[in-house]
Parts: C-alpha cells; structure tokens; sequence
C-alpha cells in the first residue's frame, strides 16, 4: 500500500502525463517530497515559503488539507490526496 | 402568507428535517429551502441585495446595463429584477452550461455572451472583467467580490436559521462565490458558540480545470478562509448519489450542488456521532431538479447520469 497523489492536467509534464503517482510519508510535506524525489519540480509548483501556494488546492481524502493542519497534516497508506487549481468552478 | 410584490417574498424559506436521510436519531439533517425563492433559488437573495445596494449608492439609473460573469442562478436572478427595475441584463456564460438555464435568462430579457467551455466560470469572469473595462459605463455588480452578497446572507439566512433552529451545530453550503457560507457563517459563529461551518465544493472533470498555467487560478475575493471550520471537494459521483438519495428518501427534488452539501454534511453527522455528540445539521439546498433535468442527471443508472455530467456544470 502507498498513498495515491492525483495531478491536475496542468502538473502532469511533471509526472510525465501520469494522472496519479504513489507516494509515502507521515505528512502532507513528506509525501510530496517523496514525490518530487521521483518527479522533480512538482514541490515547487505546489509548496512556496509561506506553505501551499494561493492558487493550489490539495484535498486528503476529499478533504482541504487548510483545514485539517495544511503541509502538517498526518497522511498514512491507503490515503488519496488531490491536487486541483483553484478556480471559479461552476454555475453562479 | 401574503406580500406586496414577488420581490417582497424574498427568504423565509422552510426548514425542513430530513429523518429518513439523518444516519441517527442524535445526528439529525435539516434542510432549508431555497428553492422557495422567488426565481427558484437561493441566488435571489444576493442578487436582490447587491440591487438594492447598487441604487442605494447611485450607480443604477432606470435604463442602466447590468453585466455578470454568471452561468445560471445569479444571472437569472439579476435578470429577474433588472425587468422589473426597468434595466438592461448581459450575462457572460460558459457554453457548458444547462439549456434551461439559457432559456429562463432569454425570457427574462438578458442578453446571453458565451465564453469558452474550457476554465468554465475563470473564463466567463475574465471575459466579463474584460468587457467590463471596455464599457464604462455598464454596471457589473460582481458577485464574487461584492459585499452585498454575504451582507444578504448575514441579514436573512443566519437570523432564519437560527430562529427556526437554536440547537444548530453545523452549517453546511456549496462553495462558489462563497457568499452564503461567509455571511451565513459568520452570523451564526457571533450568535452560536462552537458552531462548524463547512463547505461542500464541487469537483468537475477535468475540462473545468484547464488553466493555461496555475497562476492563472482564481479565489473569490469574498473568501475569508478563517470563517470555514471544513471544506469538503465532493465528486459529482457522490454529488449524483445523493440527489437521488434526497428524493428517494425524503421526497426532495433539489439541484445536484444540493446533493454535494447533503453528501458533505453526512460526512460531520459521522464525526460528531465517532465523537459521542449530538448534531443539528443545517444544508443548504440551494435550488430545485428542474434546472438540470436535460443534463440527465435524474434518469437512467447511477453510472449512465455520471458519464452525462462529465464536463458539464452542476453548481
């Protein structure tokens, strides 16, 4: 067992055009530096100094990681995380 | 009950329990209905609002041009009241976006200016932002940042709910211009210490998220993260789920962004029972079936209605 990361189509030239990679770690900042070990630049295009990025959203099992402890959050085997822009989204 | 006009009969929506559908006598649903608006859903009380404040500020004279990034509920709404105030309505919408909703905006009058399917609502907000500066003196309330939004939601959603409900524990809404849950929300954490309020986000296929470049994301700029306690990302697959569940248990025919709430809020009924404690979970259902009946959302399998949806937008 590992932990499923989900890439948005705007990230996948770093995953070269995989649409989810595995990972492991015991938090949200561990798995995607395990994940950037293998796919180099993904971290940067997710994390900056101040943490997650404005405009990326990462869910832990359909959860916005923001609010269950952001880069800290616990993540364990069997997890899935997505990563998705933020947008606008629907009908308003 | 009686009222002066139909935009008078704005709000005061019923609060209803969902017993079928709650998983526990001590983990218990309501849902409020917004559908019971005058144009059919919950976006009537911000459009009214941002309106009534536009011409309170002087920027709305009779025969002024209303412009909106909007794909459905708002745009109906504003073309709503724009006939009746005696303005002029232009809605920027994505092209993937319900037939009933175009047909609705035409009969109230607005002028319909597609954007491309492709960055869904970014786009029309981009679009609209470009015309915008383009022409003047058009009016575009924005919805995505206009304080009268939330300010709607903070004066006549949190004080109904809280009347119909003090026990209320959570508050449970879509996520879009995030103007419900911002003024709802905060109404209810001044008046309800302890209260969770949670918000239930739509994930789309792909298509909606093909930005050119992760810079060009978008947050509304109404967005106070620090209001929310939960923010769920809710698939339309489990969004589907439990629509149907919603009429087939409770008999309620709601729009699908009603399900994705639904499907959030069962989600804190669970953690407060694993916690031992009781629950009064307020949903938001946010608008009626009818709206998305050609999106095949309500017939045939689960799986066949799924792949119907795929790119299309549901809330």
């Amino acid at each position: 067992m590992a932990i499923e990361v989900r890439i948005p189509t705007i990230l996948r030239s770093y995953t070269g055009g995989a649409k989810s990679v595995e990972g492991s770690g015991d938090t949200l900042a561990d798995l995607i530096a395990d994940v950037d070990s293998r796919h180099g630049g993904l971290q940067e295009r997710l994390v900056d100094a101040s943490g997650l990025r404005r405009f990326v959203n990462v869910y832990l099992n359909d959860e916005d990681v923001r609010f269950i402890g952001g880069l800290d959050a616990p993540v364990k085997d069997g997890d899935t995380v997505t990563v998705l822009p933020a947008v606008a989204g629907g009908a308003r | 009950m009686r009222y002066d006009s139909l935009l008078d009969s704005l709000g005061n929506t019923p609060l209803v329990g969902l017993p079928r559908l709650s998983p526990d006598p001590a983990a218990r649903l309501w849902a409020k209905l917004e559908d019971r608006n005058p144009t059919g859903s919950v976006k009537d009380r911000a459009a009214f609002f941002m309106v009534a404040q536009a011409e309170k500020d002087g920027l709305l004279k009779p025969g002024s041009t209303l412009l909106e990034p909007t794909s459905g509920n708002t745009g109906i709404s504003l073309a709503m009241v724009a006939k009746l105030r005696g303005y002029q309505m232009i809605c920027v919408m994505p092209e993937n976006t319900s037939a009933e909703r175009r047909q609705l905006l035409e009969m109230y009058g607005a002028q319909i200016i597609p954007s491309p399917a492709a960055g869904g609502s970014n786009e029309a907000v981009r679009v609209a932002k470009q015309l915008a500066a383009d022409h003047p003196d058009w009016v575009m309330l924005y919805q995505y940042g206009n304080e009268a939004n939330s300010l709607a939601h903070y004066e006549t959603t949190g004080p109904e709910i809280l009347a119909d409900l003090p026990s209320i524990t959570h508050f449970v809404a879509g996520l879009g211009t995030t103007g419900t849950l911002m003024g709802t929300g905060r109404y209810l954490r001044e008046h309800v210490p302890g209260v969770q309020i949670v918000a239930a986000e739509p994930r789309y296929g792909e298509l909606v998220y093909g930005l050119r470049n992760i810079d060009e994301g978008f947050v509304p700029e109404l967005y106070d993260a620090s209001v929310l306690n939960s923010r769920f990302s809710v698939t339309s697959t489990d969004a589907l789920r439990r629509t149907r569940e919603l009429l087939d248990r409770e008999g309620l025919f709601a729009g699908i962004s009603s399900g994705a709430a639904v499907h959030a809020a069962l989600a804190m009924a669970d953690k407060a029972l694993a916690a031992g404690q009781e629950a009064d979970i307020v949903v938001m259902i946010a608008d009626g079936g009818w709206r998305y009946l050609s999106t095949g959302a309500y017939s045939g399998t689960l799986e066949e209605a799924e792949a119907r949806l795929e790119g299309q937008l549901w809330a």
